[in-house]
């Protein structure tokens, strides 16, 4: 006998064909291959179309901040002639208090556009206030379903806050257990409602990210006279990284490298029960952002917008006690107290800033809203509660789910670089994983790993000789 | 939450429902998930009067019509900003001193 879950998700494809509002099959050239930028420009919206959609939902043009304390206090520990100046893109000032803003207008804009009643987003962060807070704009019903809790019904506190801030908002949220099969759920809702499906990770989605990469490529030209000559970005779903790059690229800032940042929770099963609230942060951690990096197709569409091996020249990652400590830090220095995950980038500005020279320039691309519950107190509080052990000390010994360990001084923080050609494999060998049994690579397949790699494609050949060696 | 333990007709309530019992679950979830129901619990307007656990069906903000076990009246949230944690609170004293003694070594 076929169970529900079963039967649901037999009918994944034609529900999502009528809840995504397009067609994906178009953008397919083989079984690993497909045409990008196709899909990216399929919604036919240019850059100042997104710029011109977002300033009628009222999303964007956030402050560009420098951090002259920040940037002082890692001089002050820095080797002499290093210290890059650090800014900041104060996100939280967008509606719904994050970056994800400019996702979300753009699913409210698309789902106006085709007629849509409603939206429905799976998602337990920012995302979620975004869409609930653009849905109530546009005069639009709004689902979102949240894994919420773990089987004793305890809330992860920062989750908890995102019910809250989505009902505010006159959303109807469906908090969940843990579990995979939220996304089984989304099916049977988008199925009953007819709504649109408003993933994150949506051509249109995506781009609206562009227009912040963007903003403060054209903010550092007015204010230093130059693009930054690097962007730190929180990584998790890859979204971020890839829209930002993109928007970098479309104001001609080719040269900002680009880094990635995520909070190192290796070692924690993201779909475990127990390990569900010993963690710190829902967001912007390893968790996400290595799975999600090597397989970007696991996401709720066929063919994920973000695919951040594209664009991310470095990755680095920080520990919870990092980002906690550079959450206080800011708060403290700088007069603005914004959300840990948000600040994930932050920590590893600090760590990456050091190493750079003087006149380098570091923007953290986004700040996202603190309160009850997302606030690092509430957490660290939290982590107590749930046995984790909190103390100060040299961050380098924490071991995610057991620790948490605070810095006793700046000096502590210190980034870890993530083996980018081991990511590009890992890619490579999912993509060869879901071919059929026995496929063989074409030339076009090699040339789209080698761009969705962001590598060579003899580069590509190589690994795939070595993979089909074992 | 709310000291209620029975709602009336358009009360704002929530309702509990299982969604996939543990047998049911998608292959592959980690055990411990494995061994636990999918659980879910959403808000709405209450359609029938109903004591705590007793099923009702509510009318969601999206106007959805939902059937679950009534567990709690009048909803609200209590989560906190919790106490400052001891290894936090000296962070903005130290940092400060430490711009300002760089500062004044380097005659700002």
């Amino acid at each position: 006998m076929t169970g529900r879950y079963e039967q649901v998700m037999a009918r994944k494809g034609e529900i999502m064909k009528r809840a995504l509002g397009m067609d994906y099959a178009q953008f397919e050239r083989s079984p690993i291959a497909f045409d990008y930028e196709a899909m990216m420009f399929s919604h036919g919206y240019t850059l100042e179309q997104i710029r011109s959609i977002q300033r009628s939902a009222g999303v964007g043009l956030t402050p560009l901040l420098e951090l002259r304390n920040i940037t002082d206090l890692v001089r002050s520990y820095a080797e002499p002639g290093r210290g890059a100046r650090i800014f900041v893109k104060d996100e939280a000032a967008n509606m719904a208090g994050s970056f994800k803003d400019r996702r979300a207008s753009m699913s409210i804009h698309v789902a106006m556009q085709n007629g849509f009643a409603g939206v429905i987003a799976a998602t337990s962060g920012n995302y979620g206030a975004a869409v609930a807070s653009q849905a109530a704009r546009a005069g639009l019903k709004c689902i979102i379903c949240q894994e919420t809790f773990d089987s004793r019904h305890i809330g992860q506190p920062e989750i908890v806050e995102k019910s809250r801030i989505c009902e505010a908002f006159g959303a109807e949220v469906v908090q969940m257990t843990v579990g995979p099969e939220l996304f089984f759920h989304m099916l049977e809702l988008l199925e009953e409602t007819g709504y649109l499906s408003a993933s994150l990770y949506s051509p249109f989605g995506v781009s609206g990210i562009e227009s912040l990469g963007a903003e403060l490529a054209e903010e550092m030209i007015a204010l230093t006279g130059a693009p930054p000559t690097h962007v730190v970005v929180t990584h998790a779903g890859g979204g971020n990284t890839t829209g930002t790059a993109r928007g970098l690229e479309r104001v001609g800032a080719y040269d900002t490298v680009v880094v990635s940042a995520s909070v190192d929770l290796s070692g924690l099963h993201m779909a475990s029960d127990t390990d569900f609230n010993r963690k710190s942060f829902t967001t912007g951690h390893t968790g996400f952002g290595v799975p999600f990096a090597t397989w970007p197709d696991r996401a709720d569409v066929p063919r994920n917008a973000a695919r951040s091996l594209r664009y991310m020249d470095r990755y680095l990652t920080v520990t919870q006690g990092e980002v906690f400590y550079v959450t206080e830090a800011l708060s403290k220095l700088e007069g603005l107290e914004r959300g840990p995950s948000g600040n994930t980038a932050m920590a590893a500005a600090l760590s990456l800033a050091r190493e750079l020279p003087s006149d380098a320039t570091v923007v953290v691309q986004e700040t996202e809203y603190t309160g009850a519950g997302k606030h690092h107190w509430s957490q660290l509080a939290f982590a107590r509660a749930q046995g984790i052990e909190v103390r100060a000390g040299d961050p380098a010994e924490s071991v995610p789910g057991k620790s948490i360990v605070i810095p006793e001084r700046p000096e502590q923080i210190r980034a870890h670089d993530v083996d980018l050609i081991r990511l590009r494999r890992s890619y490579i060998r999912n993509a060869l994983n879901h071919a059929p049994e026995g496929y063989s690579t074409t030339p076009e397949d090699v040339i789209f790993l080698a761009e969705d790699t962001n590598t060579t494609p003899s580069a590509v050949e190589e690994v795939i000789a070595e993979l089909r060696a074992v | 939450m709310a000291e209620a333990i029975r709602c009336d007709v358009g009360d704002w309530v929530e309702v509990e429902y299982v969604l996939l019992s543990a047998a049911d679950r998608a292959a592959g979830i980690p055990e411990d998930t494995a061994a636990q129901p999918l659980r879910a619990w959403v808000k709405g307007f209450a359609l029938a009067p109903g004591m705590i656990g007793d099923e009702v069906s509510v009318e969601t903000m999206s106007g959805r019509i939902v059937r679950g076990h009534l567990s709690d009246i009048e909803p609200g949230y209590t989560h906190t900003f919790g106490a400052p944690s001891v290894e936090i609170v000296s962070i903005g004293r130290d940092l400060r001193a430490r711009v300002a003694a760089y500062r004044s070594r380097d005659g700002e």
